[in-house]
């Protein structure tokens, strides 16, 4: 896997302990696997490949920070920094930014 | 499971929708995967055309190829374009070039949301013009710099690769420089008109591999619709989705609203419905049986003992259909030579199906390729290659990619 992780667009830092959202120019299409996501800014398409992943990213916009989305996911201890690391990829690209 | 595990078993949407807008064309290429040239009376009207872009927009289908045919020469071409990118769904549109004017290209230049796909199937106009007509290489050369000419941002110059051209890869590399263009190539399907001409036409085997290594080289550089994942059993994998998508991430939507499982299968075999049965494409989409059984599991049959299955999955469905071969077993152009084997074991006499959709001229126009100097009967009118995916700026035109390799995740 070779998702970007530490920084994000116009090169700000990825940091979860801040408030984030889903981009408004970002749409997420459910899928079995969880969402195909596309930004209608850079015109790509990438996927979120589990449904909590999915939760976690509808859900920054209404948490303090990217911790508290992903616990109020249900994602399990061993899985947080796997989800992170997720995240940190979705903020490089612009799928998520700091709010 | 991988993600492309997931897209073996379909999505809720197509991520690589075709649709064919027109069968009429200007041209009378000798490859038309679509057999156009006439106009059939029962294509869509604007208002239903428009009642299939609410519906893509409702299934959240981002964008869509538009094809043909020549899909500028439709009267209300440009008024669609808009009512689709005001409604959110983006449009690549393939064309020859034939209405891409200063005007035009002004227009397109101040656009957002829209890419342009020039068709162009040699790097001179010799070579071009043998399969597409007399006149065809001007004609695309001249919207390029068009488009050029008004600032349009990169689009696309699309190549179908044939025995003739895949010597000239590194001149058309260095149009699309020229122009400010990118260089997309897609394979040569026995589709349509494509089946009279694909034994002259389709790459040699020393050529697939010349494809292979320079789209190795340059696959970062070069949008390829996915299509060459047979050549992957050459070695590593191609970028992209090694994956036939055919009824489960692609389907085509032709000109008279019927829903076929890829744009290289316009035949009753592969025929899932039609846009303007009640439930509309959705319901085919869903629910058709064709589309239930593609999304199957696939055995492999005849390749599943082959090392190499998992890189090639068997190939082109569209491209065995219609060199008579089974769908469960090589790929005519099978790199390790199972395809040819194949072949030459269907045994004289042996049938290649044939689509009752052909909207062929039925006589010859003088601006008709005249490549094989057939009898009076099959000739004229057509072009157009049209997507078979196209997404975004991304290193593979449909924007997929093997699972882990670049899309963000969690886990797998």
């Amino acid at each position: 896997m070779s998702t970007k992780t530490a920084e994000g667009v116009a090169g700000v830092e990825f940091d979860p302990g801040a408030p984030y959202r889903c981009s408004p120019q970002v749409s997420l299409r459910p899928e079995p696997f969880g969402a195909l996501v596309y930004h209608f800014g850079t015109r790509k398409l990438s996927f979120l490949k589990t449904l909590p992943l999915v939760e976690v990213v509808k859900g920054l916009e209404s948490r303090p920070d990217v911790h508290s989305a992903i616990v109020a996911a249900g994602v399990e201890e061993a899985q947080r920094p796997a989800y992170l690391k997720a995240l940190a990829g979705l903020a490089a690209s612009g799928t998520i930014e700091p709010r | 499971m991988k993600l492309v595990d997931h897209f073996q078993y379909g999505l809720n949407s197509p991520i690589c929708l075709t649709w064919e807008l027109t069968y009429a064309c200007n041209l009378s290429c000798a490859h038309c995967l679509s057999s156009s040239g006439r106009r059939d009376p029962r294509e869509l009207t604007t208002a239903e055309a428009k009642a299939v872009i609410d519906e893509l927009q409702r299934m959240q289908v981002f964008y869509i190829n538009i094809g043909g045919g020549e899909p500028t020469v439709r009267p209300d071409f440009w008024e669609l374009l808009d009512y689709s990118i005001a409604h959110n769904v983006g449009v690549k549109f393939s064309t020859n070039g034939l209405k891409i004017d200063k005007r035009r290209a002004a227009q397109l230049a101040a656009t957002d949301y829209v890419d342009i796909q020039i068709s162009l199937d040699g790097a001179t106009p010799e070579v071009n013009d043998y399969v597409r007509g007399p006149g065809s290489y001007d004609m695309a050369i001249r919207a390029l710099e068009n488009l050029a000419e008004a600032g349009f941002q990169q689009p696309k110059i699309s190549v179908v690769m044939t025995r003739q051209n895949v010597d000239q890869l590194d001149e058309f590399k260095a149009i699309a420089d020229k122009y400010g263009a990118q260089l997309r190539i897609t394979r040569l399907r026995p589709s349509g008109r494509g089946a009279d001409v694909w034994d002259e036409l389709h790459p040699l085997p020393s050529q697939q591999k010349q494809m292979y290594d320079w789209l190795v080289d340059r696959g970062d550089q070069v949008l390829t619709g996915d299509s060459f994942f047979h050549l992957s059993a050459f070695g590593e994998a191609l970028p992209g989705l090694n994956l036939c998508g055919a009824g489960r991430v692609v389907c085509l939507i032709d000109p008279v609203g019927d829903v076929y499982a890829c744009p290289f299968a316009i035949h009753e075999n592969f025929l899932a419905g039609n846009v303007r049965s009640p439930g509309g494409f959705q319901e085919v989409w869903e629910n058709s049986e064709l589309f239930t059984e593609l999304r199957q599991p696939q055995t492999g049959g005849a390749c599943s003992g082959c090392q190499h299955y998992d890189s090639c999955q068997g190939g082109c469905m569209a491209a065995k259909f219609f060199t008579g071969l089974p769908l469960d077993g090589p790929d005519p152009e099978c790199v390790r030579g199972f395809g040819e084997e194949a072949l030459a074991a269907r045994g004289d006499g042996h049938v290649i199906p044939k689509s009752e959709v052909d909207h062929s001229r039925t006589k010859l126009g003088k601006k008709s390729p005249v490549l094989l100097q057939l009898s009076m009967g099959r000739p004229d009118r057509a072009c157009e290659t049209s997507p078979l995916a196209g997404l975004g700026a991304s290193e593979s035109d449909s924007g997929l990619r093997p699972a882990g390799r670049g899309v963000p995740v969690a886990g797998s």
